[in-house]
């Protein structure tokens, strides 16, 4: 076990258990946003950051270990202003309309990206429409590497998606940014499920949304068995006027840790297949 | 194994056999650390990587061809679309700034293909270019105590009966007399601080990777000099390279290393030719291999070629480069000395420091620590550029006043007057003219609220207008962040665009997240000479 103090509150959590765990432990909400329990931690995104003592630069809570000993201050000068200027950075230059937890962080620590500018550089770009399952809008994108992971080792090992270039211009692509359908992707969904911006989004809800009549306050979300193999993955149904929208599966199931495959997570058609109402 | 997919390009046969021949023959076997030399091959003999090539690559080294991309687009020399082969680089960075118009114009008038360059670590002869057919020009060196320098210019850099005639290979006799620990302890007497930019203490660095109950060890040179206005590392490894593969054997040796890398930017052909040559006949001699000098240690060194990336001349970046992957720096903790270079235990060290080790073994630690100051041991290798008399390299002890380092190097041409110094290169500090009586050590620098970096002393005279200066920097760091983090990522975009538009109110929020979030060093540093200029130049 591991004892250490978080914001002055002495909190013990088990070996191997990350400053985030701890902040958790201690009822400290920490703001993540490429931070996943089901894949590796990147630190990428840095809104996680903590100040502790006797480090001279902030310290990410959702890699950085907890060792006997750290104290831990969560809600510093230091650290408030870090948190907003993250957010500032990825609200300036990235679309976060349809990322309400990042609206929210965003809201908490008061960040203003107006004020760089009407010329500050963003991400904007045309959305990429190449198959009739999923669409990538990579406006959306704050390279959190998510979907690389889900993509890769982490959960589905096709390796279709990487970032490629450098500084701003890096991005998600496949080799070449091939569409698709010439690429490795195997429509697994697994890079949806774990966006957390809705830059990787079914067609059926991008679609809604583009009429305006995506109504998520109205969807029921009704957990089933999949029934395609022995597996026995845990579907979650998202269905709109009894039509289903979209397909999750809970990161916290033993079975799925959230992932699924392109049958469960695309495979549900044939469930709505009925005779037209006229008939 | 990875069922792998790959679109339907295929490679041409000549394609094909420049990626074989690189990739060796363990067919089959991933070989991921084969990547940027393949690599390096397709794009030095076609002038780009093809989806075609880039296909083969993948299947030949069995990693995923969007993981190819991904890594061959990381780097500005390598390059996806085709590209003439024949290309003039002309550096516009801050110590060439001002001719480097001039230089363009006349290239391309010349019909020359030109590309822009960050820093070529060419400062002495400003404004710089590299093209395919240049010429080697040495270096100025000077200096009140030659240690390091002393056989640059008077020893044939390409032979190893010159370097021995010249007391070469004493200091490795020397530690196999010692044994490992013993020169471990005299470098900890000598208390030798890493030269790089984060003056790391060299003993227990080293005491450390010995110690590692992890194997194997490995050991790293990062010859992968970058920093704007720095070329020490050059003039060592074009003008003493078999002082840089001795000091390499020791540090093995010395370490438990059997293995050791040594990474040179590639924008130093001619370092890299000589380090290799140098490495080959060592080997030849038994100076390398098996049974180095007919003791039992065994110790190699591979020359790795960096391929246009400033944020590889980070220590975990560099290690990501070896490996095959993109630059980017990984998190620490886990440090090198107990999880660097394949997950081992990694001795990584710049060029001078491990220099350093022959002095030191050569004259014993407690005489080398008589050298400077007592925190500030040995002699410094000090890059002087931008408007000096004489631009060059200068050995001085440390504890030499900015002043006096300034003065041997003819100070700033007659009729001007000196307006900064830039010490430590664009992660480092700009200070005024009243600084001219700052000892050059690392506590007097930081008392000062500077730092050394990597040896830069770039002056700037009056004539010169600062601004564009900075916005340079601003546009180096920009260009070099690597993207993985947020506040590097945008932050240096950001930090550009505030200065392009004398926001000058918002640098001071975007510097602290860089330097206070950033995953690594670079971003850490960004602000730091845009801040100095702010403070210490009054410019705002």
């Amino acid at each position: 076990m591991v004892e250490l103090t978080v914001d002055g509150a002495a909190v013990t959590v088990p070996d191997g258990a990350t400053i985030l765990d701890a902040c958790q432990r201690a009822g400290v909400d920490t703001p993540t946003l490429c931070f996943l329990e089901s894949l590796t931690p990147v630190n990428a995104c840095r809104v996680c950051v903590v100040e502790l003592e006797g480090s001279r630069v902030l310290v990410p809570a959702c890699a950085r270990r907890a060792e006997s000993g750290m104290a831990v201050a969560t809600d510093t000068p230091r650290v408030r202003r870090s948190r907003k200027m993250v957010l500032e950075f990825l609200a300036s230059s990235v679309d976060l309309s349809t990322a309400p937890e990042a609206q929210r962080y965003c809201e908490r620590y008061g960040a203003d990206p107006q004020r760089y500018g009407p010329t500050a550089q963003t991400v904007t770009q045309p959305v990429k429409i190449d198959n009739a399952l999923y669409v990538r809008d990579y406006a959306k994108c704050i390279l959190c590497y998510k979907c690389v992971e889900a993509c890769g080792t982490d959960a589905q090992n096709t390796f279709a998606i990487a970032v490629a270039g450098r500084g701003f211009d890096a991005h998600i692509s496949t080799e070449y940014d091939v569409p698709l359908p010439d690429s490795a992707c195997v429509y697994c969904g697994n890079c949806i499920g774990v966006c957390p911006t809705g830059a990787l989004m079914f067609s059926t809800e991008y679609e809604l949304r583009q009429r305006g009549e995506w109504d998520e306050a109205n969807q029921t979300q009704t957990d089933t068995i999949c029934s395609y193999c022995g597996v026995g993955c845990t579907l979650t149904l998202h269905v709109q006027e009894n039509e289903i929208v979209k397909v999750t599966s809970p990161v916290e199931n033993s079975v799925t840790g959230g992932h699924l495959c392109v049958k469960g997570r695309f495979g549900y058609q044939y469930v709505q297949n009925r005779p037209d109402d006229g008939d | 194994m990875m069922d792998l997919q790959f679109t339907s390009a295929k490679a041409s046969l000549e394609e094909r056999a420049v990626v074989d021949a690189v990739a060796g023959s363990r067919n089959g076997k991933t070989q991921r650390d084969s990547l940027l030399p393949v690599l390096h091959a397709v794009q030095d003999r076609f002038g780009w990587i093809s989806p075609g090539a880039l296909n083969y690559v993948g299947e030949r080294l069995r990693v995923a061809p969007a993981d190819v991309y991904g890594v061959a687009t990381f780097y500005a020399s390598l390059s996806t679309s085709p590209k003439p082969q024949q290309i003039v680089h002309v550096c516009d960075d801050i110590a060439c700034l001002a001719g480097s118009e001039a230089l363009i114009e006349s290239l391309q008038a010349s019909g020359a293909v030109v590309e822009r360059s960050p820093c070529l670590g060419l400062c002495d002869r400003a404004p710089a270019s590299l093209g395919p057919d240049d010429a080697w020009m040495p270096t100025y060196v000077g200096g009140t105590e030659l240690r390091l320098l002393r056989h640059v210019g008077i020893v044939d850099p390409e032979s190893l009966d010159a370097y021995c005639a010249d007391g070469g290979y004493g200091a490795l006799r020397k530690a196999f007399e010692l044994g490992p620990q013993r020169v471990i302890a005299e470098v900890v007497t000598s208390n030798l601080l890493g030269r790089g930019g984060a003056a790391f203490p060299m003993g227990r660095k080293m005491e450390a990777v010995a110690n590692a109950p992890e194997r194997p060890h490995y050991l790293v040179c990062n010859a992968d000099e970058s920093e704007p206005g720095t070329f020490k590392d050059r003039v060592l490894m074009e003008s003493d390279p078999y002082a840089i593969v001795e000091a390499m054997t020791i540090a093995g040796y010395t370490t438990g290393c059997e293995r050791g890398y040594i990474y040179i930017r590639g924008e130093y052909p001619v370092a890299t030719q000589r380090m290799s040559n140098a490495i080959a006949r060592a080997r030849d001699a038994g100076l390398l291999g098996e049974a180095i000098m007919g003791s039992k240690t065994r110790f190699d060194i591979e020359v790795r070629r960096g391929a246009g990336a400033y944020i590889c001349g980070e220590e975990t970046a560099l290690f990501n480069s070896i490996e095959g992957k993109r630059g980017e720096p990984r998190s620490k903790p886990p440090f090198p000395v107990k999880a660097g270079l394949f997950g081992k235990p990694t001795q990584i060290n710049n060029v001078e420091t491990l220099a350093n080790l022959l002095p030191i073994l050569l004259e014993g630690g407690e005489r080398y620590a008589q050298i400077g100051t007592p925190q500030s041991t040995g002699t410094r290798l000090f890059c002087l550029s931008g408007a000096v008399t004489r631009a060059g390299v200068y050995e001085v002890p440390h504890g030499t006043t900015l002043g006096a380092a300034i003065d041997l190097a003819g100070g700033v041409p007659r009729g001007r007057r000196l307006q900064a110094v830039l010490l430590g290169g664009a992660a480092g500090t700009f200070v005024a003219p009243d600084a001219r009586a700052m000892p050059l050590t690392f506590e007097d620098a930081r008392a000062a609220g500077a730092t050394l970096g990597s040896g830069v002393v770039m002056l700037f005279d009056d004539q010169t207008e600062m601004m564009p200066i900075l916005r340079r920097i601003a546009r180096f760091f920009e260009e070099e962040s690597c993207g993985q983090c947020v506040p590097c990522r945008v932050g240096t975009v950001r930090q550009s665009e505030a200065l392009e538009r004398r926001n000058f109110a918002l640098l001071d929020d975007i510097g602290a997240v860089m330097r206070d979030a950033s995953i690594c060093g670079l971003g850490q540093t960004a602000a730091n000479a845009i801040a100095s200029a702010g403070a210490n130049l009054k410019l705002w």
